[in-house]
């Protein structure tokens, strides 16, 4: 680990929305307000209009209690919400339903934990708590927030539910908060409670301190990807104050992500007291043993016990399989392939592995995708894969095919459509063998010197027959070509 | 006898007899609120138009075999906070000026939409319900009808007086600290607040929530009776409405009561009690003990705790709970739109809150302040459940308590304005009730020297409401004062 953070703490609050549920926490409002228009969902309990009453979604609980058995928090037996008070243009009714765990109050789960694995070296990060609460609507601007001449407020977004991942202070680095955030992300898909690729699903709040000095608090962390980013700059920041012998305060900060600084806050809005106290239009509601076991019963297997499973069923490496099973539609469509090929063995399995992490995964990425928005299944990257180990197309040559596979074109149609079959037809290659020591002497002449020469003429061979030519073959041929024409060269001299 | 003099019950049969149109009815009461209500003051907003035509519609239904529900298009009076769809519900406050809600509270689509009565017109009431006098409402004062100097009580007052002086059969009110049973003793009329969780609150415009709850005010305990059988029950809309089964409350009105016991708070008799009010309900005790029942003094160590610890708690939620007027959604924002939004807010809530409702949301909120939460609202929750415990003794010795339900009869108009505390004060015999969550019944059993009704308290266990009723009736029979109407005059 780089030293040059041993001395921070950050500790890190994330608010998830739980875009898988159908209806909003206290109302049966729809919840997938994105792309709707504005204000179309919303009723007398999300607009908080006099006289309404909340009424707790159980499918909300039950998501609540998905995450915190796999995060492995314990559940308390009863728990029941408070309000958080403050006037704001974006809360229907400037107090919002949250949980608190003081004042008498309790978390939905307390403690847990996330392992993560950095530089080889794992560490478990320790949990302080989960809860449940409401997300306040939304406020557009017109362009940016300092010029907008107005806010206009969506509804549609107001008593959506959140769930609240408060960490312990126990991450050292941006890095670890990264890998904290990475595997989080992947327990949440695998507990199918939200789709954190959404946008505007999931916020960070991120408490920083250098040890010994005063914390400060940024909020506003849009993204799982700007968290890194913001814990750097502001990490950087309290060192540079400290190096010029200034003192920190202790401050809340709004991270922009636009100018990519944090900025402080006035010093006011940090002393809010939110006077929390119960919420009375809702009562206790009571977590069973039977409710939780139930719930366990449908859970599905967790990141960690398959990364353990897939090290058993496929002889993958720890490495490999931690890091396939981290996406789990992408370890879904690795089972759901190499299972569906009787004749694959370890070594298959390893090479759709290999193409799973390595050419798929970095299309995806280059194309800001995700596997089941793509039109690839399991059993083309399997034809693939045979294709290649039977000869018929090089491992080269399928790299190309990529682009045309996620389009879900059949892999012999893609083969036909290119022409790109493999070339093993000794004279054929022979040919262009010749072909290739013709035009390029110089290099022949520097073979004599420099055995390696060998491969660029190899290079020439496949690049006039765009990759379709056996390696092995070709390889095979051409050393016994270039060492006769030296041999000639030789004696002749 | 006039259409007024008659019970609601009584009127049902006449419908069902075709003795009497509904339309005749409605008419009939719609010309009376004409010509009493500017010396009342009962009604801040009258639906004559849309009453009158509900009522055609149902003679019709009820001419052509259709089935028009249980209440037959009798007209009843709504307290003004009790949400009715496209119906003005200000909660007699300028924050909500102009305020229509898109929707029926529970008790409205059970009273109104099935059982079909008619809402005749809303009721003036205390702003926010924050109030024992109905002189805290944004659109002046309700007299009492039976002498209009005197305050008809809170914060239901409206609901009370139009009862009381016959401009309606009967009303919906709310009870946080006895703002239904306050204006039910100081009108002479009956008004129940029920067990904490028996009626729906949805659409009820919160002032306390942990302590609200909607009751009727009628003329007799019979078609008080009547109103709760249809408001009560599970309401899937409200999560503290309890699922506990609703009894027949009507069918066993006329039970005997013997072999019950009365318990007889000491405390609630002590000092403070007007003499009148004290012979008085002396006297229905003595009333009871001759239908069987016997007596027990139970005792209430913790009674003196009982006001602070309940405006606390009412002030605490009130201030939370009123939070939401700020004016940008619904209701009425200042005209100065100068400064930040958080200025507009401040600025909305200044101008539009009335004083007493400035005041309690003042003290809620610092109550609820870090640093005194513990020592303010936390010691309230503390003692309520002190409270809570005195009444789960008392009921150890006894079926049901009995007490005045205030402490004296009306008092004049600005007597106490000046004299929150004093006014406070007030609700020391029924604010306890609703920091316990108990039913508790109120009946007119006298008058005082003045003239002035006299209320009978009748608290019960949880959900014992049919017990209470059926004493009450039997007690309202006995006594024989309950077709009285007021006056509606300026006193002796
Ligand atoms: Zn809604």
């Amino acid at each position: 680990m780089s030293s040059k953070y041993e001395d921070v703490i950050i500790g890190l609050e994330v608010h998830i929305q739980l875009t898988n549920l159908k209806t909003k926490l206290f109302c049966s409002c729809n919840n997938d307000y994105r792309g709707k228009e504005p204000n179309t969902h919303v009723c007398p309990i999300c607009l908080g209009l006099p006289g309404s009453l909340p009424v707790v979604n159980k499918n909300a609980v039950e998501f609540a209690t998905r995450l915190a058995l796999a995060l492995g928090c314990d559940i308390n037996k009863s728990f029941w919400f408070f309000r958080k008070n403050y006037f704001y243009p974006d809360m229907a009714k400037n107090f919002q339903i949250s949980q608190y765990n003081k004042a008498g109050g309790r978390a939905f789960a307390d403690g847990g934990k996330i392992t993560i694995k950095l530089n080889s070296k794992k560490k478990e990060l320790q949990l302080n708590r989960i809860h449940l609460e409401e997300d306040p609507a939304r406020l557009v601007h017109k362009g940016s927030i300092a010029t907008s001449p107005y806010a206009l407020v969506d509804y549609n977004r107001s008593g959506v539910t959140l769930i609240e991942i408060v960490s312990d202070p126990v991450m050292n680095s941006p890095e670890e908060a990264r890998e904290y955030l990475k595997q989080l992300k992947s327990i949440v898909q695998y507990t199918e409670i939200s789709d954190l690729d959404l946008d505007g699903s999931c916020r960070v709040d991120a408490n920083i301190s250098i040890k010994g000095h005063a914390r400060s608090e940024v909020k506003n962390i849009n993204s799982f990807k700007e968290v890194e980013r913001a814990l750097k700059w502001e990490i950087q920041r309290q060192k540079n104050l400290l190096k010029r012998g200034k003192e920190l305060i202790q401050e809340t900060r709004h991270w922009d992500d636009k100018r990519r600084v944090t900025i402080g806050l006035r010093t006011k809005e940090f002393e809010k007291d939110y006077r929390y106290f119960p919420e009375q239009d809702l009562v206790p509601i009571e977590i069973t043993k039977d409710f939780i076991d139930q719930v366990k019963k449908k859970l599905p297997e967790m990141p960690n016990a398959r990364a353990k499973r897939f090290q058993k069923d496929y002889q993958l490496s720890e490495f490999d399989s931690e890091i396939l099973v981290l996406d789990k539609d992408i370890a879904d469509f690795y089972e759901n392939g190499v299972k569906s090929e009787k004749s694959f063995g370890p070594d298959e399995y390893k090479q759709y592995c290999n193409w799973l992490m390595g050419d798929i995964s970095r299309w995806l990425n280059d194309n800001n995708n995700v596997i089941k928005e793509t039109k690839l299944t399991p059993k083309q990257l399997v034809d693939l894969i045979k294709l290649i180990n039977e000869g018929k197309i090089t491992g080269k040559i399928a790299k190309t095919f990529v682009n045309e596979m996620m389009k879900g074109t059949p892999i012999l149609e893609i083969v036909k459509k290119s022409g790109k079959s493999r070339i093993a037809d000794k004279d054929k290659i022979i040919k262009v063998v010749k072909e290739v020591l013709e035009e390029n002497p110089d290099i022949v002449n520097d073979y004599q010197k420099n055995p390696k020469a060998l491969e660029a003429l190899i290079g020439k061979c496949m690049k006039k027959t765009d990759g379709r030519l056996d390696p092995e073959i070709t390889k095979r041929l051409m050393q016994k070509h270039i060492t006769e024409i030296s041999a000639k060269n030789s004696s002749e001299d | 006898m006039n259409i007024h003099e008659y019970m609601a019950f009584e009127l049902i049969q006449k419908i069902k007899n075709k003795e009497l149109q509904i339309q005749e009815i409605v008419q009939f009461y719609l010309e009376r609120i004409k010509k009493t209500d500017n010396l009342i003051h009962s009604f801040v907003h009258i639906s004559e138009e849309k009453a009158l035509s509900e009522a055609k519609q149902k003679d019709n239904d009820l001419k052509n075999g259709k089935s028009i529900g249980k209440l037959y298009g009798l007209p009843i009076a709504v307290k003004d906070l009790i949400c009715i769809k496209n119906s003005p519900t200000t909660c007699c406050s300028k924050i909500l000026e102009g305020y229509y809600p898109p929707y029926n509270a529970t008790v409205i689509e059970r009273l109104i939409e099935k059982e079909g009565a008619i809402c005749i017109g809303r009721t003036n009431m205390d702003e926010f319900a924050m109030g024992s006098s109905t002189e805290n409402s944004c659109y002046g004062p309700t007299y009492n009808p039976w002498n209009l100097e005197y305050v008809p009580g809170g914060s239901s007052g409206g609901s009370g007086s139009s009862v009381a002086s016959g401009q309606v059969i009967f009303s919906l009110g709310s009870d946080t600290g006895g703002s239904i049973r306050c204006p039910a003793s100081y009108c002479g009329v009956v008004g129940l607040k029920p067990t904490y969780g028996r009626v729906s609150r949805y659409g009820l415009v919160s002032y306390a929530n942990s302590l609200d709850q909607i009751g009727p005010l009628s003329r007799c305990v019979r078609d008080c009776a009547l109103l709760l059988e249809i408001m009560a029950g599970f309401d899937p809309l409200d999560s503290t409405t309890v699922n506990v089964e609703v009894d027949n409350y009507t069918n066993e009105l006329d039970k005997s009561i013997e072999g019950k016991t009365l318990g007889i708070p000491k405390e609630f008799f002590s000092e403070g009690l007007e003499t009148d009010v004290k012979n008085k309900v002396y006297e229905g005790i003595k009333k009871l003990e001759r239908l069987g029942v016997r007596t027990v003094e139970v005792s209430f160590p913790y009674l003196e705790y009982t006001i602070p610890t309940y405006y606390l708690i009412a002030m605490s939620e009130a201030s939370s709970n009123l939070e939401r007027y700020d004016g940008l959604r619904y209701g009425k924002m200042s005209d100065n739109l100068e400064g930040s939004v958080f200025d507009v807010f401040s600025r909305t809530r200044g101008e539009k809150f009335g004083p007493e409702v400035r005041r309690r949301i003042i003290l809620g909120t610092y109550a609820l302040s870090a640093g005194y939460y513990d020592m303010f609202y936390i010691k309230a929750l503390k003692v309520r459940s002190l409270i809570k415990n005195d009444f789960q003794n008392a009921f150890k010795q006894c079926d049901v308590i009995v007490s005045p339900t205030m402490p004296t009869t009306a008092f004049k108009i600005g007597d106490l304005v000046d004299d929150p505390l004093q006014m406070y004060l007030m609700d020391v015999l029924t604010c306890p009730v609703n920091l316990a969550g108990l039913p508790a019944l109120s009946i007119p059993c006298g008058f005082d020297s003045k003239n002035l009704p006299i209320g009978f308290q009748i608290i019960g266990n949880y959900f014992e409401e049919k017990l209470i009723l059926n004493i009450g009736h039997l007690l309202e029979k006995e006594l024989n004062i309950y077709r009285k109407l007021a006056p509606v005059n300026r006193g002796k």
